[in-house]
């Protein structure tokens, strides 16, 4: 029940925006590709508890109904299976897709509100699965090339080692790169790391946690265009500027650095000179005194 | 005092870094030839025509299967002129005209020019248009004049032409309506005004048009028809008269059209021909009176006497070529004859009309590694004392062309390296002791003389002619073309596999060839089609006393599934050490990153029924090979139905024959692209042997990115399928182009862009962590080279010192590639002049100098470019910090340097590939450009750094010392002094 409420007020909001969405479009007259550019839905859909596998699978059908009543007449809803394996096993059905079909003025269309149920494993599957862990073989989805008319042109596969998956419960990440109604490809995962020696560790819950992602592909930055003027004009300034900015020491230290290096220098001697001087001046001034009695031991000493 | 010595020293080394960075990549005049080669080749010849006038230069003009028309000297065999036409203007056919011109038809019969002959300029050009795509036959009558024009007949497009010689203008033109027919011969009996044109329509109606040669007037049309059908070659034995075969290849035909009226005689060959089996084909001659057929592999003669009576005249069992008729006086015409007998060439010049009288029988010993003759070219000259003398061009089987003269072999091209297909390089011997420093120079005179020259020119005392022996010494330096390995790793052998299927070793000093080899016939195989080189036997640390050894992958047939063949060959010595048929085909070759104990390479080969197989089959690499099994991944591109596929083993082939060596492999993944969308174009990987020094970027903000490196990464091109043609065939909005980073271990779609207005073709170059492609954009009109640069975020936290210096980072676990991917991609495009054959990337021994790209420019030059101009992070107004770091402020277009031409002043006609192998001196790279002509040189990309350059004045280190030295004598002597009278004071 609680996750109920969750969802509710999410789809209040959700349709409250999609309607927006929708009419804010005739307004422009012309349609702009934005959705094109960073068209990535992101929705968090699945079986949470294990024991009732049942209530999603017949909730997530009023739902998809009471937004299809607030849409385009452009819009219409579609569903396409995803198929599953165990290592080598033939691929059976694992879940569905849900989404709506935008058909743009242009002729385009576009998959928008992608929803995933997935059907709960059953005890041979999950036999399957234990014995995938076990030799840490692969788990393989896969998805029709073409939503309209599946299987399109061939299936689009992708597998992971069965080890990435379990954690609490068995976590999966889909990415469908989508081109118009094209699958072009599904990158399937556990959302996390998966780092290399896997361990082999049983999930504490059979469900699944399903993260979606829809793809499509983004726009290159086009090659900037300087016309010459500008160009030329920016030259002209940065020749202007070009002096004011190079620093102090940039310009002069060719200067600055043998001066840094007489004054330490001069420094070094300076220290050495009061040294020299205090070790200089205390012969000097017994000198006179000692001088006399002393010249004979000195120059001995001097001439050794 | 200890911060002064300390500072001084490495201020000094800043200074040198900086100036180290500067991207001058230019050479001096001086320095031309002293590390690059460059050798001109023309190719395969298809057809040679002798220019032996009196006056002038003796020379030949060949047109090859590159393409290229080209003047030869007789005498040397050098290269007068020469012209490379595009891949797609083919020649059909080329002549002499008037002694002057070089008449080349070409394109399929759509484009006749004439070339001036001494020195290869254009002297006209026109177009020949027709109804439909035909045959293409060019024909220059010798004495057909129309109105003081000499005529050129041209039979293209299915369409008769006649053109001027002189300039190019078509006097008349005839169409054949006849629907369906294909014209064979055109044929102009001399001294007359007639032009036969002689074909085939349907399968089974000979046709006959009579053709007035002054204004295209058709005179007479015959037709015949025989009921069983005709094969599709005729061979002319008169002028009027053909011999063809039956559909069955197991009649011949004699047809004569005499006076219009068409005759045939049926011979059966049987009746003739003792002992023949199988059908016989009809080998294309012009020999009056005499044909030649080909049942199985034996040759048979046979002479045409009278009304339509076929004669055999021999019968030979070698592979023959058989020459044109050569007119040597009024009534003689003679040709030649080669057949390969072992390790020998048979050399046979008779008279047209006599067979048993021989004009020329010569035997000469020939190279076995040259294979059969493939054709043969004869040409004659008066001996001094009168008689004919008879000189022979022949092709053979690898390519070579060779000029045989009184039995010897006057000179010999190699142009089989025009056509390379795969390049691996190879390290020499190591050096052996006993070679001494007076083995190598003359004598100690030569070599005192030669150090007092190099002496005089450092003290730049030399005189211009000593200058110029100081030149020439370096040049033919015999340092190197040493055979053995040097201390800096500039001496290498250069492997290439042709398209003939022969391997030459290329010594990268001065290029010549150190030893070649025919890829080995064996039962088996016939005729075997070399497809790929790969290293085989790489030896350094233990096994050093093995000789290195490359894999030569072929295939035997034309067909793709056809079986495969591996071929092991020494490099040192050329010679074959294995040999082994298959029997699946070869699809794809993975050298795998695993040796075993004697160092050789494993290598998984994919059939067409994707299964694998392991090579070499030995239990030791199935021991290595089992230890990795779960950790080998390959992916395949299937291009005509744009989808890539990933793959990984399963388990032992399920066939009927117990083949351990034999895997199943299962799909992993797939990404299928739409096909009324996109169409796969451009694959590219990085290279396996690729360097790379270090994993993180410092940014100009103290920042660290780390490189997203993986060897498992795929960059994708796909275009509109519209858009695949030529460009300027569509408008930019229905064409566009999408990049893609796929990592082929899961198939995961790393990053992915879109470029609309974009079209092919498609060059990309992938390396360390960046790919550069380069495409054409429509809406600019300009071509444009676009980067991407793949980051890891999932090391970005490894930024503290702290964690660094205690070891709390992930910088040493393992990643695998299931891991969910962090990347953050950069991508940046600019505009590029040129249109681009090639692109490669300079790589080096440990990959810490800077990279420079090296694009080859539609004008066959190599361009080198450095990587820092693919900068995705170039701005129009860098902030100091980064000025600093060498970010170079942003621009439209990418800068040409003049100076960056790796080929300076030469061009490597038809430039196909370019090669890097990184030498062992860190900061030089050996690259190596092919095409029609070879190209090599060495490469510093940011100069020399680890070692003193040629032009290091040791005269100046020499005086400076001396200075010392003696700065430090006078003043210890002056100190000494000094202490003295201080002493005495």
């Amino acid at each position: 029940m609680k996750s109920v409420k969750v969802v509710v007020p999410f789809l209040l909001t959700l349709t409250l925006s999609l309607s927006l969405f929708s009419f804010s479009f005739p307004s422009f007259g012309f349609q702009s590709d934005e959705l094109l550019v960073d068209d990535e839905e992101f929705s968090l859909e699945g079986s949470p508890q294990h024991r009732s596998p049942e209530p999603v699978l017949t909730r997530s059908p009023p739902v998809t109904r009471k937004r299809h009543s607030d849409l385009d007449s452009s819009d219409s809803k579609i569903q396409f299976s995803l198929d599953h394996a165990f290592g080598d096993s033939d691929f059976s059905p694992a879940g569905t897709f849900s989404a709506r079909l935008k058909t743009w003025s242009h002729g385009g269309q576009t998959l928008t509100k992608l929803r995933f149920s997935r059907n709960s494993f059953s005890n041979e599957d999950k036999e399957k699965f234990k014995n995938l862990l076990k030799s840490d073989d692969f788990y393989r989805i896969r998805l029709p090339s073409n939503v309209l008319s599946p299987p399109g042109r061939d299936f689009v596969i992708s597998s992971v080692k069965a080890r990435c998956l379990p954690r609490e419960g068995l976590d999966e990440h889909f990415v469908i790169h989508m081109e118009g109604v094209n699958v072009l490809a599904v990158n399937y995962g556990s959302p996390g790391s998966c780092p290399y020696p896997r361990n082999l560790k049983f999930p504490a819950k059979w469900s699944f946690n399903s993260h979606t992602v829809l793809k499509n592909s983004e726009q290159a930055p086009r090659a900037p265009v300087f016309t010459e003027e500008i160009l030329g004009g920016e030259n002209a300034e940065s020749e202007v500027v070009q002096p004011p900015e190079r620093s102090f020491w940039a310009k002069y230290w060719m200067y600055l650095i043998p001066l840094g290096l007489i004054i330490m220098n001069a420094v070094t001697q300076a220290m050495n000179m009061p040294e020299e001087q205090a070790s200089g001046q205390a012969p000097a001034q017994g000198q006179p005194s000692a001088g006399a009695v002393q010249r004979g031991p000195s120059s001995a000493a001097r001439r050794r | 005092m200890a911060i002064r010595s300390f500072f001084v020293p490495f201020l000094l080394l800043v200074l040198w870094f900086y100036s180290s960075l500067s991207p001058v990549l230019s050479l001096y005049e001086d320095q031309v030839g002293l590390m690059d080669w460059h050798q001109q080749y023309i190719g395969k010849v298809k057809q040679a025509v002798f220019s032996t006038q009196k006056t002038g230069r003796r020379r030949v003009i060949v047109s090859t299967e590159e393409n290229v028309i080209a003047s030869l000297d007789l005498r040397h065999g050098e290269i007068f002129w020469r012209h490379l036409l595009g891949s797609n203007d083919v020649i059909d056919g080329i002549d002499i005209g008037l002694g002057k011109y070089v008449i080349t038809l070409s394109s399929g019969g759509s484009i006749l020019r004439s070339w001036n002959l001494p020195d290869g300029q254009m002297v006209w050009e026109s177009f020949l248009q027709g109804p439909k795509h035909s045959k293409s036959l060019l024909l220059l009558p010798t004495n057909l004049k129309i109105e003081k024009d000499n005529v050129i007949v041209v039979f293209s497009n299915d369409r008769l032409h006649a053109v001027s010689c002189i300039d190019g203008e078509v006097l008349w033109k005839k169409d054949f309506e006849t629907e369906s027919f294909e014209t064979q011969q055109v044929i102009q009996p001399p001294g007359s005004d007639l032009i036969y044109v002689v074909g085939f329509a349907a399968s089974s109606q000979f046709e006959m048009y009579q053709i007035n040669a002054r204004n295209g007037e058709l005179l007479k049309h015959e037709s015949a028809i025989f009921s069983s059908g005709f094969l599709r070659e005729l061979s002319l034995v008169s002028s009027e008269t053909v011999v063809a075969l039956d559909s069955t290849g197991s009649i011949l035909l004699t047809i004569s059209f005499q006076n219009g009226e068409i005759s045939f005689q049926q011979t059966p060959i049987s009746n003739i021909v003792e002992d023949s089996s199988g059908p016989a084909v009809i080998i294309p001659s012009s020999v009056p009176g005499i044909f030649a057929i080909k049942i199985n592999s034996v040759t048979i003669f046979i002479r045409v006497i009278g009304k339509g009576k076929l004669e055999v005249v021999e019968k030979l069992n070698q592979e023959t070529a058989v020459s044109n008729a050569l007119p040597i006086s009024e009534s003689q015409q003679a040709f030649a004859l080669v057949q390969h007998a072992g390790s020998e060439i048979h050399l046979v010049a008779k008279l047209a009309h006599d067979w048993d009288a021989n004009l020329l029988k010569e035997s000469i010993k020939m190279d076995q590694q040259r294979g059969i003759p493939h054709k043969v070219f004869i040409n004659n000259y008066i001996r001094t004392d009168r008689s004919h003398g008879f000189r022979l061009l022949i092709v053979m089987e690898d390519h070579s062309l060779l000029l045989l003269q009184q039995g010897a072999i006057v000179w010999s091209r190699e142009d089989g390296l025009a056509s390379i297909i795969d390049v691996t390089a190879s390290e020499l011997p190591v050096e052996r002791d006993g070679v001494s420093v007076a083995k190598v120079e003359h004598n100690l005179f030569e070599w005192l003389k030669g150090h007092m020259l190099k002496l005089k020119g450092t003290l730049m005392l030399a005189s211009p002619e000593d200058v110029a022996a100081i030149q020439s010494m370096r040049l033919k330096s015999s340092e190197k073309s040493k055979m053995a390995r040097d201390h800096n790793g500039f001496r290498k052998l250069l492997i290439v596999l042709t398209r003939a299927g022969k391997l030459f070793a290329l010594h990268t000093g001065d290029g010549h060839i150190v030893w070649s080899h025919l890829l080995h016939k064996s039962e088996a195989c016939q005729s075997p089609v070399g497809l790929n080189l790969y290293q085989w036997q790489v030896p350094h640390h233990h096994a050093l006393d093995e000789n290195p050894s490359v894999l030569v992958i072929s295939r035997c047939g034309p067909s793709s599934d056809a079986p495969g063949v591996l071929s092991f060959v020494d490099t040192y010595t050329g010679k074959e050490l294995n040999s082994l048929s298959l029997d699946h085909a070869v699809v794809q070759v993975i050298p795998l990153p695993h040796t075993d104990s004697t160092e050789q390479r494993l290598h998984l080969l994919i059939d067409s029924d994707k299964h694998a197989h392991l090579y070499p089959k030995t239990s030791e690499a199935l021991g290595i090979f089992k230890r990795e099994f779960s950790n080998i991944y390959w992916y395949s591109v299937e291009d005509h139905n744009s989808i890539i596929k990933g793959h990984a083993l399963k388990c032992k082939c399920t066939g009927e024959v117990a083949d351990e060596f034999c895997f199943d492999a299962r799909d992993l993944w797939s990404v299928v692209f739409p096909s009324e969308s996109e169409k796969i174009t451009a694959t590219v990987t990085r290279k396996l042997n690729e360097m790379v020094h270090t994993q993180a970027k410092v940014m100009a903000d103290q920042d660290v990115m780390y490189k997203y490196i993986s060897r498992n990464l795929l960059f994708v091109a796909t275009v509109a399928p519209k858009g695949s043609g030529e460009i300027g065939s569509v408008t930019p909005e229905e064409s566009w182009l999408v990049a893609y980073l796929i990592d082929i271990v899961t198939g995961r779609i790393l990053y992915r862009v879109t470029h609309h207005g974009a079209q092919g073709p498609v060059h990309a170059v992938f390396s360390e962590n960046w790919v550069v492609y380069h495409f054409f954009n429509l809406r600019a009109h300009r071509y444009e080279m676009s980067v991407i640069e793949i980051y890891d975020q999932s090391r970005a936290d490894n930024k503290d010192v702290w964690k660094l210096v205690l070891g709390k980072h992930n910088l040493t676990s393992r990643i695998s590639l299931f891991s969910r991917p962090e990347v953050i991609t950069k991508s940046q495009s600019y505009f590029f002049t040129h249109s681009v054959k090639a692109i490669a990337v300079t790589s080096t021994a440990k990959g810490i100098t800077s990279k420079q790209l090296l694009i080859g420019t539609i004008g066959d030059q190599v361009l080198a470019l450095d990587k820092r101009f693919l900068d995705p992070r170039r701005s129009v107004n860098p902030t100091q910090a980064e000025k600093e770091e060498g970010i170079i402020p942003l621009t439209d277009s990418l800068p040409i340097i003049p100076q960056s031409y790796v080929t300076h002043a030469l061009r490597v006609e038809g430039l196909r590939g370019i090669i890097t192998v990184p030498a062992k001196l860190e900061s030089t790279t050996l690259v190596f450009a092919h095409g029609v002509d070879l190209f090599f040189t060495q490469l510093a990309p940011s100069r020399t750094y680890d070692s003193l350059t040629e032009d290091f004045s040791y005269a100046l280190l020499l005086i400076t010392i001396v200075a010392l030295v003696a700065a430090i004598f006078v003043t210890w002597r002056l100190s000494e002094r000094k202490e003295l009278q201080d002493k005495w004071r």
